[in-house]
């Protein structure tokens, strides 16, 4: 099977919850768990909330979202046009948060790396960072 | 999001249902301390009963109000956690410190 979705949100918080729950209806087609479906939600919004506050720092821009199903796998590309990373291997340690604003855990790669089978995190500066995750379900 | 929250002496019951993340967690996070503070709250229960999902935000704002208690002399539980959730308290490694139970 073969199919994709694509979504584009301005980056708002209270898009998160929309942009999980978009992710998450078009990924029953592949019959999946609901620990499964959890783990994608998560991951989604991990993604997608990283953008909103690293990416934008909570100012205007836009969030794109690209939902793959070949065969069995789930991939979920989740791009921004922000600021970028100037160092991604340090920004995916567990704890490291460069944060605007108190209280972040920097644990959003790190769910992004547990819930989903693969990661794939591309930045540059100045042009932003598209962050790729597969699943495979039933896997 | 929707925040119930309750005294009983000295310990807040916090109980929060709906979905916590980023967007939310300002709102779960100002509640809590504006009680904490108005009463001389010492524990802090958080009733995780009807909480359908949670992310990385939520993570921060519990360890936020962890050190807050810890340095009352408190403590801090979390009560009725579902899978979903544990998932996540899991890997951040509140479960080592903090009192969890299902």
């Amino acid at each position: 099977m073969e199919n994709y979705m694509k979504l584009e949100v301005p980056a708002k918080s209270c898009n998160e919850s929309f942009v999980r729950a978009a992710v998450a209806a078009f990924s029953v087609q592949l019959d999946l768990s609901i620990e499964e479906m959890c783990d994608i939600k998560t991951a989604v919004s991990e993604a997608v909330t990283n953008s909103i506050v690293h990416g934008y720092a909570n100012m205007k821009g836009i969030v794109k979202i690209t939902c793959k199903v070949i065969d069995s796998v789930l991939e979920i590309e989740i791009a921004d046009y922000g600021v970028g990373i100037e160092d991604v291997s340090q920004a995916m340690q567990p704890l490291f948060t460069s944060g605007p604003e108190g209280e972040r855990s920097g644990m959003g790669f790190t769910v992004m790396q547990t819930f989903m089978d693969e990661l794939l995190v591309k930045s540059k500066p100045g042009e932003g960072t598209v962050v790729t995750m597969k699943k495979r379900i039933g896997g | 999001m929707d925040i119930n929250l309750e005294t009983i002496g000295t310990t807040l019951v916090a109980k929060l249902s709906g979905e916590i993340d980023h967007h939310t967690a300002p709102h779960i996070r100002d509640a809590i301390d504006r009680e904490m503070n108005i009463r001389n709250i010492v524990n802090l229960v958080l009733d995780f009963d009807n909480v359908t999902f949670m992310d990385s935000s939520g993570i921060g704002v519990i360890a936020g109000r962890y050190k807050e208690i810890q340095a009352r002399g408190g403590k801090v539980m979390i009560i009725r956690v579902k899978p979903q959730v544990d998932k996540i308290l899991e890997i951040s490694g509140l479960k080592t410190i903090l009192d969890c139970s299902h």
